[in-house]
């Protein structure tokens, strides 16, 4: 009767779903192999490899300033700040001094990125838990932050605003007024939010006690981020190694011990808020100066290794350089969060349910070019 | 205005039976050209009425997401609906090379005809309802249980393992709101006395059964809503075609006018349960009265039978569509939690409570 069969079990009578690579849920081409007993998930094994692009062999014959662009499009969604990562990696090398205007500026981007990523980020959540409402209100928002990315910096998604030495162009005159309404906006919104998806019976049905992950495992899989901090593991690089001046900022490191998805998805929505608090303090703030500082036409970092942490919208990404004193690195090697973070996936799905799996992956807010760089 | 319609429907089929009996001796013929006469208008009826809760569907979704919605194809979008139907008839109809080819095909089918054949009883004003059969209740709880067997259907042929488990999710579902919305139309029917739509409808001539059954029938009321929102497979109780899990559920394989029958269906049901609802617990086709507000009730009066029951059936309808856009999607135990645990309890003693009520007479 059929081309492939007609037994749909395994040869080992197990019931096996292919999760993507082409997926609603799974956010890009990511594959999950799934193995079921009815709705139960007996065992989850995440696939790689369909976007991998080689970004950092291919780094190796870029130039200095060249590679940082290439990281816009790992986790496209912190996209400026793998540039600023990249940046302060080369900086160190250089030993340069940057520019107090051009440090403040850098932040006010990272956080307005983390701000748009945790707004897609809930957007999606919502997606996937079955709501689609949150989606529109979530873009309306991002899309007010987005356009300030384009007035400054040319672009909504991949900025490349960041060079070695500063941000390439100076802010736009516009700038500090449109941040003020965008952030009035914002803030007037953050209630919507939580009246629409947060206080929602089936929403907390559908995310607490959902997808466990102890404090010890987080850390044993390398999860950081909000996925780990949902766990109650202190791990913001912000607060523990600050760069580009976080030191001098005042904002809390949002912790919940749940270990759950909904710890995790508060872990988010409170960091929202924290962001916001971050742009309030810096924006009338912003001091004159260069943006700049004054760096060679041809880089040539000093030989040596090199390494850099910074804290994305999704967890820590590390930058770690190995020069040989050409005008291109030796070796690059990223050490991106979700990739850490997905690991982590098949240990909170295992003895769940098909609709938690999707929530489980919507709370560790996965970008899968970030997986395979 | 309404007489002139009531009228006119029952003179137009009493006479359409006069004249057919007289050209046709043959007395099973003629119940059997009625019967098709029938079946034909009721196809006029619904596939504008599905284009309508197609567009309506789009436009509350857009107003709830903050977007315009549909508003380019013809005046204000609202032939986009076509466009989208004639796109779909003529997209090709695949079926897959290791599915069941006749069940793959004949589920939807089958999906479609129980749909339409539980718009029978359903009184749209005074005499105006294609078959005012003495068990319609029953009758339309029965054949709307009958459209589980299609979805099982498609899931079973489609060969494919996220239909098969959209068909297992939605086989559990569908029996066990089952029992939730039958509970709840068993208490009007205590009330009533009757199986019979017309004389439900007659019953509440003098109040509608939401504001004459107090408390407990407002519970099963809201119980009907919430049980025949699951039995339909709406948001949030679509877990049978829930896309972020199951891609699309039991339907994932079908294509072009295949699909769009899943979703004729789909609407004709809403409409279906919309209406008994209406019918039951809203009053069907009598108008609203107050008291002794002779004024008031006159000009209620006034307005149509067929008006009073479509405004009904579409308030519902506009509920349920705000419904699907405003919850995230259960988990398919929480969603057999809520019944068995719940809904189900609540509603058997609430039936207790509704006899009780009919036997001493509490109800206004």
């Amino acid at each position: 009767m059929s081309l492939l069969g007609e037994d749909i079990m395994t040869e080992e009578g197990e019931f096996v779903i292919n999760i993507g690579p082409q997926h609603p849920s799974t956010h890009g081409v990511l594959h999950l192999k799934v193995w079921l007993d009815g709705e139960m998930i007996k065992k989850v094994q995440p696939h790689l490899g369909y976007i991998h692009r080689s970004i950092e062999k291919m780094s190796e014959s870029l130039s200095y300033r060249n590679f940082i662009y290439a990281t816009s499009r790992m986790d496209y969604l912190s996209a400026h700040i793998n540039n600023q990562a990249c940046a302060l990696c080369v900086e160190k090398g250089l030993q340069v001094e940057v520019p107090p205007r051009a440090q403040i500026i850098r932040i006010l981007m990272a956080e307005l990125t983390r701000l748009s990523s945790h707004q897609l980020w809930w957007g999606c959540t919502g997606l996937d838990l079955g709501a689609v409402t949150p989606f529109f209100y979530a873009f309306r928002e991002r899309e007010a932050v987005l356009a300030i990315m384009e007035e400054s910096c040319g672009a909504r998604l991949t900025q490349n605003y960041c060079v070695p030495g500063g941000v390439m162009y100076d802010i736009h005159p516009n700038f500090q007024n449109r941040v003020k309404d965008v952030i009035k906006q914002i803030k007037s919104k953050f209630q919507e939010y939580d009246d629409i998806l947060s206080g929602n019976v089936i929403f907390e049905q559908r995310t607490k006690g959902v997808g466990y992950l102890s404090p010890e495992d987080a850390v044993s899989f390398g999860c950081t981020g909000p996925t780990a901090r949902g766990s109650g593991v202190s791990c913001d690089v912000r607060k523990w190694f600050p760069y580009d001046g976080y030191e001098k900022v005042q904002f809390k490191e949002i912790l919940e011990t749940g270990g759950d998805c909904y710890a995790r998805y508060m872990v988010r929505m409170a960091e929202m808020k924290q962001s916001v608090y971050i742009i309030e303090q810096l924006i009338d703030h912003i001091p004159e100066g260069d943006f700049q500082a004054k760096t060679k036409a041809v880089i040539k970092l000093p030989k040596g290794e090199f390494y850099q942490r910074v804290e994305t919208a999704r967890g820590e990404l590390g930058v770690y350089i190995v020069s040989d004193g050409a005008a291109s690195p030796y070796r690059i090697k990223y050490r991106s969060p979700n990739f850490s973070n997905l690991s982590a996936l098949g240990h909170m799905a295992t003895g769940s349910k098909i609709g938690d799996l999707v929530a489980i992956m919507a709370t560790i807010d996965l970008v899968i070019p970030d997986v395979d760089r | 205005m309404s007489l002139f319609l009531e009228i006119s429907f029952s003179a137009m089929a009493n006479g359409l039976h006069n004249w057919l009996a007289g050209s046709i001796s043959n007395a099973t013929l003629v119940s059997v050209t009625e019967m098709a006469i029938a079946g034909v208008s009721l196809l006029l009826f619904l596939v504008p009425l599905c284009f309508f809760l197609g567009y309506m569907e789009r436009k509350v979704a857009a107003f709830m997401q903050i977007r315009l919605g549909p508003n380019r194809v013809g005046p204000k979008g609202t032939l986009q609906i076509v466009a989208d139907t004639v796109k779909l008839l003529f997209k090709e109809g695949l079926t897959p090379n290791a599915s069941d080819k006749f069940l793959f095909n004949l589920a939807p089918i089958i999906v479609v005809v129980t749909s339409m054949l539980a718009m029978a009883p359903i009184a749209f004003a005074k005499n105006f309802q294609i078959w005012d059969i003495n068990i319609g209740v029953l009758y339309v709880s029965a054949i709307s249980s009958l459209a589980v067997i299609g979805i099982l259907m498609a899931g079973w042929s489609s060969y494919n393992k996220y239909s098969l488990l959209g068909a297992m999710r939605s086989g559990a579902q569908i029996v066990s709101y089952e029992l939730s919305v039958g509970l709840s139309l068993i208490s009007i029917v205590i009330l009533t006395g009757s199986l019979r739509m017309s004389d439900i409808v007659a019953s509440q001539a003098d109040g509608w059964w939401i504001i004459k059954g107090h408390i407990p029938v407002i519970i099963s009321f809201v119980i009907f809503l919430i049980a025949s929102t699951a039995e339909i497979n709406r948001a949030p109780f679509d877990l049978a075609e829930a896309e972020q899990e199951l891609t699309a559920g039991f339907h994932t394989e079908y294509s072009g006018m295949k699909f769009a029958m899943f979703l004729l269906a789909e609407y004709i049901n809403l409409f279906i349960v919309s209406a008994i609802a209406a019918t039951l617990f809203l009053g069907g086709w009598m108008p609203f009265h107050l008291g002794n507000w002779s004024f008031f009730n006159n000009v209620m009066d006034y307005i149509p039978g067929s008006l009073w029951f479509m405004g009904k059936t579409f308030l519902i309808i506009f509920i349920i569509m705000q419904f699907r856009w405003t919850f995230p999607r259960l988990r398919v135990d929480q969603l057999l939690t809520l019944e068995w645990k719940y809904l189900l309890p609540i509603s058997m003693v609430n039936v207790i409570i509704v006899t009780m009520m009919a036997i001493f007479g509490w109800h206004l």
